[in-house]
C-alpha cells in the first residue's frame, strides 16, 4: 500500500523543516526504520525514517527545500503501484499524522494507533536516561505498552554484549563484602537522581558544526583519548598512614581514585554532562559510575553524590555496590542515572588502555595500574610510585583543552591528597 | 500503653478538658447516657452539666450554638451521633464555621470541633452508611481529619481541639474497639501530616481512616508473595500532605487509592490529580482506585459486603498496577 512520507515534527518546537538531502534514491529499497533523509529543524539535523516498507518512489521535496510539518515530501510504495492519487492529493492542514478520532474511541484500548509506541512515562524516562531506542524495547504490559521491567530487561541485555578488545571497561577492587553496610545515602540519593540541580544549555552553531564534522569523522560517539602519569608516593604514604591506625581506616587505590575524580568532577563541571542530542545538560550533583565485572558482562553501579562523600564511605559503599552488582542484586535505581563513569583495571596489572564511554555520559576514565617506575626528579633518575590515567572524551561536549585541564586537577589532587579535604 | 480507640479520644477529650476550661462539649446522648458509643464517659461526673451538656436531636440548632460559642470565645467540641446525622446541620458547618473568618475579615474566628463517626458500620443499611470526607474535605476554611489508630484519634483531637479553627473529625464505629499503643504523656499529631504506616518498595498504597486497616492487611497477605507496599495513611484529607504522597509514589512508580467512600469526586480522585501531576515521570502503571460500589448501601450482607471496599478488591488493584496476573 502506498504511503505518503511527510515532513514529521521532529522537535518539540518545530513547525518547518529544511530537506538537508536524501539518503535514499528513488526507486531505492526502504524498510520500516530505514533513514531517509537529513531534515533540519529549529534546533538540530535529524533523521526522516521510513514508516513502511516498500520503494522510495517519488522524492517530492527538493534538497535545500523547506516544508511546514505534515506536507507531502515522499512517496513509499511497492514497485510497480499507482501513486499518482497520493500525489496530487492536497497536503494535509493538521500536522497530525493521524486523523482525530470521533470522542468514544477515544476510550477504546488499542485502537487506531498506528505504530505509535506504548510506554509508561517512566519507562520514557529511564529509556532516556540510558540513551536507548524505545523502538528497540519489547513491551509485556496491555497493548504492548512498554513498562520499568522491560527498559530494564533491555539495558542488562545490552550491558552483557562483550565490549571490543581493545576498550574494555571492567572490574572493581576485590572486595570482601560486608554484611548489613547497606547504604541508604545511596538509595535516598537514586529516589532523587540526576534531574534536579542541573543546567541544559542549548547547543550553539560551533559545537553543533564540531558535533556533526566529528560525528561523520568517527563513531555515532566522536571519542579521544588524553594520558596523564600520576605520582602516587603521596597516596600510597596516606593509605599506609590510615592503615595502621586501625582496620577501619583501610582503604583502597580505587576508592581513593573515586574521591579524587568526584572532587574533581565537582570543580569542573563542564566534563560532568550528558550529550542530549540537541542540548547539552551539564550537572551540579555528581554522580559516579563504576564499572564491575560481573560473570558475563559488566555493570556500573552509581555513587551518588560521591563529592560530598568521605574516603571511608565512598570505601563502603564502593563495596557493598559491587558486591551486589557481582550477585545480580543492583536495582535500577542503583546503576541509572550517572553523571560520569571510571574503569579500573589496575589490579590487573594494566598499565594504561581506553574506556569506551557509556552514553549518554561525555567522559569516562581508564584507570592504570599503580606500579614502581623510574622517573627523572631534580635531574636524577629515582624510582617513584606511578599512575597512567587515559580519559575518553566525547569531543561533541569536551574539547582537548578541557579535559585536559579537568586531568590537571585531577593529578594535583592525588599528588598532593590533602587538597582533596582542602 | 495499649488501649482501644474509644479510650484513646476519651483520654484526648478528658486531658484537653483539663487544660483549658474553655472547652466543652455537647451533643446527643453524651452527658446521662454517657455516650452513644460510650466515648464521653465519666466526663459528667468530672466536669460536670456547665461542661457537658445533652442536646435534644436537632443538630443545625446545637452546632449553631457551639459555632456562637465559639466566636465568643469558647472551644466547643461537638459529638454528632454519626456524621450521617450532620447532614442536618450542614449549614452551620458549611456556611457558618467555615466561612465566619473569613466573611469577617478576619474579627471571628471559629475554634471548634466537629466529631463523630463516620462511613459504614455493619447492616446500618443506605441512610447510616454514608462516607461524608469528600464532602467536608471540598469546603475552603475546614480542616478534615481521619485517625485510624488509638494513637493518632488521640493525637488528633487533641489537635484539632486546640487549632483556633473549625476541624472536623471523623471516626468509625468500626474502630472504636480496635486497640494499640498511646504513648504516655503529652501526645500531639500535627494536623497535615501523613503516617507512612508500612514501608515497601513495590507499590504505594494511599488510604486514610479505617480503611487503613484494609491496606495494612493486603500488605501482610502480599508480603509471602514477595509484593512490598508502601502504606501512607493520610491522616489528614484536608490539608493533604502532598510531599508524603509524591516522595512514596517517585519511590514505587506505582500507586493504589483506597477510600471508603464512593468514586465520583471522592478524596481518591485528588489523590490521583496529585500524583499525575507530581509523579507524572515516575509512574510506570496508571494509578488504580478502590472505593465503594456507586450505589447506596445496601442492608442486605451479602449486598453490603459486594458494594464495599475490601482486602480482595484492594490485592486485584495492586497486582493490575505491577501487571502481575492476579
Amino acid at each position: 500500500m502506498a504511503t505518503r512520507v511527510v515532513m514529521e515534527a521532529l522537535s518539540p518546537t518545530m513547525e518547518e523543516g529544511r530537506l538537508v538531502r536524501w539518503l535514499k534514491e528513488e526507486g531505492a529499497t526502504v524498510v520500516v526504520g530505514d533513514v531517509i533523509a537529513e531534515i533540519e529543524t529549529d534546533k538540530a539535523v535529524m533523521e526522516l525514517a521510513a514508516r513502511a516498507d516498500g520503494v522510495l518512489r517519488r522524492r517530492v521535496l527538493a534538497e535545500g527545500a523547506t516544508a511546514p510539518v505534515g506536507q507531502l515530501v515522499g512517496v513509499i510504495a511497492t514497485a510497480d503501484e499507482d501513486i499518482a492519487p497520493l500525489l496530487g492529493a492536497p497536503a494535509p492542514s493538521a500536522p497530525a499524522p493521524s486523523a482525530p478520532a470521533p470522542v468514544a474511541a477515544a476510550f477504546v484500548v488499542g485502537a487506531g494507533n498506528g505504530d505509535r509506541v506504548r510506554s509508561s512515562p517512566l519507562a520514557r524516562r529511564l529509556a532516556s536516561e540510558r540513551g536507548l531506542d524505545l523502538d528497540a524495547v519489547a513491551g509485556s504490559g496491555p497493548a504492548g505498552r512498554i513498562i520499568k521491567r522491560d527498559v530494564e530487561a533491555q539495558v542488562a541485555t545490552q550491558r552483557s554484549v562483550p565490549a571490543p578488545a581493545t576498550a574494555l571497561p571492567a572490574a572493581a577492587p576485590p572486595t570482601t563484602r560486608r554484611s548489613g553496610a547497606v547504604a541508604p545515602a545511596a538509595a535516598a540519593a537514586a529516589a532523587g537522581g540526576p534531574g534536579d540541580g542541573y543546567r541544559d544549555v542549548p547547543l550553539t552553531q560551533i559545537r553543533r558544526t564540531i558535533a556533526r564534522r566529528l560525528s561523520e569523522s568517527i563513531g555515532p560517539i566522536p571519542t579521544f583519548y588524553l594520558t596523564v602519569d600520576c605520582d602516587m608516593t603521596r597516596v600510597a604514604e596516606m593509605r599506609q598512614a590510615m592503615a595502621a591506625l586501625d582496620d577501619s581506616y583501610r582503604v583502597s587505590v580505587n576508592d581513593v581514585m573515586l574521591k579524587a575524580v568526584a572532587t574533581a568532577l565537582a570543580r569542573h563541571p563542564e566534563v560532568n554532562a550528558h550529550w542530549l542530542g540537541d542540548r547539552i545538560r551539564f550537572f551540579e550533583r555528581v554522580h559516579i559510575g563504576m564499572a564491575v565485572a560481573v560473570d558475563d558482562g559488566l555493570i556500573t553501579p552509581v555513587l551518588f553524590d560521591a563529592d560530598r562523600k568521605g574516603l571511608r564511605q565512598l570505601a563502603r559503599e564502593s563495596r557493598e555496590l559491587a558486591g551486589r552488582a557481582r550477585d545480580r542484586k543492583l536495582t535500577a535505581a542503583e546503576y541509572t542515572g550517572s553523571t560520569f563513569s571510571v574503569s579500573n583495571l589496575g589490579m590487573f596489572g594494566i598499565e594504561a588502555f581506553t574506556a569506551i564511554i557509556n552514553p549518554p555520559e561525555v567522559g569516562i576514565l581508564a584507570i592504570g595500574a599503580v606500579e614502581p617506575r623510574p622517573v627523572v626528579l631534580d635531574g636524577a633518575v629515582v624510582v617513584r610510585q606511578r599512575m597512567r590515567l587515559t580519559m575518553s572524551c566525547d569531543h561533541r561536549v569536551v574539547d582537548g583543552a578541557t579535559g585536559a585541564t579537568f586531568l590537571r586537577t585531577l593529578r594535583q589532587l592525588l599528588e598532593n591528597p590533602l587538597l582533596m579535604v582542602a | 500503653m495499649i488501649m482501644t480507640y474509644r479510650d484513646a479520644l476519651a483520654q484526648a477529650l478528658r486531658e484537653e478538658m483539663q487544660r483549658d476550661d474553655r472547652v466543652f462539649l455537647m451533643g446527643e446522648e453524651v452527658a446521662a447516657y454517657q455516650g452513644a458509643y460510650k466515648v464521653s464517659k465519666g466526663l459528667l461526673q468530672e466536669f460536670g452539666e456547665m461542661r457537658v451538656v445533652d442536646t435534644p436531636i436537632t443538630e443545625l440548632g446545637f452546632a449553631g450554638v457551639g459555632v456562637g460559642a465559639a466566636m465568643v470565645g469558647l472551644r466547643p467540641v461537638i459529638e454528632f451521633m454519626t456524621w450521617n446525622f450532620a447532614l442536618l446541620a450542614l449549614d452551620q458547618v458549611v456556611n457558618a464555621a467555615a466561612k465566619m473568618l473569613y466573611m469577617s475579615g478576619g474579627q471571628f474566628n471559629v475554634p471548634i470541633v466537629f466529631r463523630g463517626p463516620n462511613g459504614a458500620a455493619l447492616q446500618l443499611a443506605a441512610q447510616h452508611s454514608q462516607a461524608w470526607e469528600s464532602w467536608l474535605a471540598h469546603i475552603p476554611g475546614l480542616k478534615v481529619v481521619t485517625p485510624a489508630t488509638p494513637s493518632d484519634a488521640k493525637g488528633l483531637l487533641k489537635s484539632a481541639i486546640r487549632d483556633d479553627n473549625p476541624v472536623i473529625v471523623l471516626e468509625g464505629e468500626m474502630l472504636y474497639n480496635t486497640r494499640g499503643e498511646v504513648p504516655e504523656g503529652e501526645h500531639l499529631v500535627p494536623i497535615g501530616v501523613a503516617d507512612r504506616k508500612r514501608e515497601g518498595t513495590d507499590c504505594t498504597v494511599i488510604t486514610y481512616g479505617k480503611m487503613v486497616l484494609v491496606a495494612l492487611q493486603a500488605a501482610d497477605t502480599l508480603a509471602p508473595q514477595g509484593i512490598t507496599l508502601d502504606v501512607i495513611d493520610l491522616r489528614s484529607v484536608r490539608p493533604m500532605d502532598v510531599p508524603a504522597i509524591v516522595d512514596s509514589v517517585r519511590r514505587t512508580n506505582r500507586a493504589v487509592v483506597l477510600e471508603e467512600g464512593w468514586e465520583i469526586a471522592g478524596i481518591g480522585a485528588q489523590i490521583v490529580d496529585i500524583v499525575q501531576r507530581e509523579c507524572f515521570d515516575d509512574l510506570d502503571a496508571p494509578v488504580v482506585r478502590v472505593h465503594q460500589a456507586d450505589t447506596p448501601m445496601p442492608y442486605a450482607r451479602n449486598l453490603e459486603r459486594a458494594a464495599k471496599p475490601d482486602l480482595a478488591r484492594t490485592i486485584a488493584a495492586v497486582k493490575r498496577v505491577l501487571y502481575v496476573e492476579a
